[in-house]
């Protein structure tokens, strides 16, 4: 651990001693081989690592759609070991705001219908739903865009709806997983404004590339390598007042 | 939820529409073939009821078992037939009155004794043959639901004159006076007798078996004395029971009644005697037509069948392609139930509409004549194939729903 857990705020994310290991017997594969590590609230993170590094791994565990061999995770104080299914799916709902290198949009469905959707499974009613939709479509600059389908976006835009998505739940983090890989670089410049437009609103962004030039936005730089944290930098100051999201 | 869910699954059949189209059909088809085949089953069976009501279904014929005494002067033949157990037996006199006893037989209104004749009408140089030439009483027409649309039915009094008069089916008059002659008043020559035709029955059609048209009937006793011979016998004796409840009884009393007239045992009048009971060869043909109903009901049910199964293997498609959208439904939150849900309503959805439109179809079809049969459409094959699509939409959309919401996030995000 290069970096001491602070005892106020509470850390949006504690990492202990994970690991994960898939396969058994001869085929066995340490993924991560025991990785520890704190996020602080309105940190801007980027893990690097080539492929292999068990970078997706951890992506995997830290938007808990995995779940680690051994050791504890506690995403915004809540230890994600031992819960089940469903409260899996909720903890996704409520703390996780997800952004993937294929965009991830639902297809043959409208930009805000899209943005909508985490808050349809969170229950939200369908007027507070939209209002909150339309605001998150706002602040990613595509409010003239509600009504397009994925198909009628461009990858640029399309990546912005998905952020959208991910920021319209109000999440304890946001974790993006390669945002920029399907993009040029154009494209790939405004969402990464984007990105630290919203870590200067105070959201945590957790972002996940093999692109030095993405890593050097972020605030903090973790390179993994076989499954194992080999350096934690950090490049600009956390911001003292952080805003609780 | 749920209307997010309807809304989703809507999205879902919209977004392949030929697809859900299609699908949808194979339910159509199968909720509309069990419309429309139980409705012409129905309609069958409805249509040989009032053919047999059409009879009366309070009427009893009572006729020998034997094969001999047919014809007229057939009587005390007095061989034996069958064995031991049946001689040669005919109806007589005696049994008319025994019959027409109200204390013996308390459940039998009316008696009327016939006899048959195969004889030749001739008129103006035209000659036919009706199928049927019967002498009877003058409440046979009364009986057996005879109409007379011109003229009258002879009565009591002709049968007591032995007047030689006649009154002729539809199918005979045309024969014998061709169109636009009005037969009434007209004498036709039946073997070498004169009979004056009094009246015209009102057309009646087939029964299924013979023209109930291809008839002339005239008073007994005028018969007897031209046609067949004064020889006191009957081919058959036919009886209207009080009421068509009471046609068992009274054919147990009738058996009872020419029993003792012929010194049989029951069993023995049994099978000497043959009585015709139309409320049992309506049951009968009840029955048999419920068993047509059925099987045709099951050849449908079975399309219905094989529609689901198309249900089933669209749903496993669209799960299959739709895996990344699970996925990512998942990432943002959706619990199992929530793909299960929207799934499951996607598949109750495609068989609710189909069964819908099948119904539309179903009702409409059921307004053409099919095969000569007026379809009648029997209201529970409705709520039975709409049902029955709908669960079977339910049944069938319950292993890919449930193979779309066991999917872990991981893969189903990771598949291409």
């Amino acid at each position: 651990m290069t970096e001491e857990p602070r005892r106020l705020p509470t850390p949006v994310i504690v990492v202990h001693q994970v690991t994960k290991t898939y396969g058994m017997g001869d085929t066995e594969v340490h993924a991560l081989a025991g990785v520890s590590l704190a996020i602080q609230r309105g940190d801007f993170v980027a893990i690097m690592g080539a492929s292999g590094s068990g970078k997706s791994t951890l992506m995997n565990i830290l938007g808990c759609l995995d779940l680690p061999s051994t050791g504890r995770y506690l995403l915004d104080g809540v230890d994600v070991q031992g819960l089940d299914e469903t409260q899996l799916a909720e903890v996704r709902n409520r703390k996780i705001g997800f952004i993937f290198q294929s965009f991830n949009l639902i297809p043959r469905t409208s930009a805000i219908a899209n943005v909508e959707l985490p808050m349809v499974y969170a229950g939200v009613k369908k007027a507070e739903r939209r209002e909150r939709a339309l605001l998150a479509m706002e602040s990613v600059g595509l409010a003239k865009r509600l009504n397009h389908t994925p198909a009628e976006l461009s990858g640029g835009q399309q990546q912005r709806v998905a952020v959208a998505r991910a920021i319209a739940t109000n999440p304890a983090m946001i974790l993006a997983d390669e945002p920029t890989g399907n993009l040029d670089s154009a494209a790939s410049a405004d969402v990464l404004d984007l990105f630290e437009a919203l870590n200067a609103e105070g959201r945590t962004v957790v972002l996940i590339t093999h692109e030095n030039e993405v890593a050097d936005r972020a605030k903090r730089v973790i390179r993994l390598r076989d499954g194992r944290i080999l350096e934690d930098v950090r490049n600009q100051p956390l911001a003292p007042t952080a805003i609780t999201a | 939820m749920s209307l997010d869910n309807l809304r989703i699954a809507l999205q879902g059949l919209l977004a392949n529409r030929l697809r859900s189209a299609l699908t949808m059909l194979g339910i159509l088809i199968g909720v509309g073939a069990v419309i429309v085949l139980v409705a012409v089953g129905n309609g069958s069976s409805i249509a040989v009821q009032s053919q047999i009501q059409g009879l009366g279904t309070n009427v009893l014929t009572v006729q020998t078992g034997g094969f001999g005494g047919f014809g007229g002067g057939g009587a005390g033949g007095g061989g034996r037939r069958n064995g031991t157990t049946s001689r040669s037996v005919t109806l007589t006199k005696a049994d008319v009155t025994g019959l027409g006893n109200t204390t013996l037989v308390p459940d039998v209104k009316e008696v009327a004794p016939t006899v048959n004749a195969s004889v030749t009408g001739t008129y103006d140089g035209t000659t036919y043959q009706p199928s049927q030439f019967v002498g009877t009483t003058a409440n046979y027409a009364q009986i057996r639901n005879y109409e007379v649309a011109s003229g009258s039915f002879f009565t009591d009094e002709d049968q007591a004159q032995h007047r030689k008069v006649v009154v002729l089916g539809t199918t005979v008059v045309s024969q014998l006076f061709g169109q636009g002659v009005n037969p009434i008043d007209r004498v036709v020559k039946f073997g070498s007798a004169r009979f004056r035709v009094i009246g015209v029955f009102k057309p009646r059609g087939t029964n299924g078996v013979q023209d109930q048209d291809d008839i002339a009937m005239a008073p007994l006793a005028a018969v007897q004395d031209s046609l067949t011979g004064n020889s006191g016998t009957f081919q058959s004796i036919t009886l209207e029971a009080t009421s068509s409840k009471t046609t068992d009884a009274a054919q147990a009393e009738v058996l009872a009644v020419l029993g003792s007239n012929h010194k049989l045992s029951s069993a023995q009048a049994s099978t000497t005697f043959r009585v015709l009971n139309q409320a049992s060869l309506l049951q009968t043909s009840n029955a048999s037509n419920r068993v047509f109903t059925v099987l045709l009901g099951a050849v449908a049910a079975i399309s219905l069948l094989v529609g689901g199964i198309g249900v089933m293997n669209i749903m496993l498609v669209t799960v299959t392609e739709r895996t990344r959208e699970i996925g990512i439904r998942k990432a943002v939150g959706a619990k199992k139930g929530d793909i299960l849900g929207q799934f499951l309503v996607e598949a109750v959805l495609l068989s609710l509409l189909g069964g819908v439109t099948g119904v539309v179809g179903g009702l409409i079809g059921s307004q053409f004549k099919i095969v000569g049969i007026t379809p009648v459409v029997a209201p529970y094959s409705v709520g039975l194939a709409f049902g029955v699509a709908v669960l079977v939409g339910l049944f069938f959309g319950i292993y890919p729903a449930n193979r779309a919401a066991s999917m872990r996030p991981i893969d189903a995000l990771r598949y291409e």
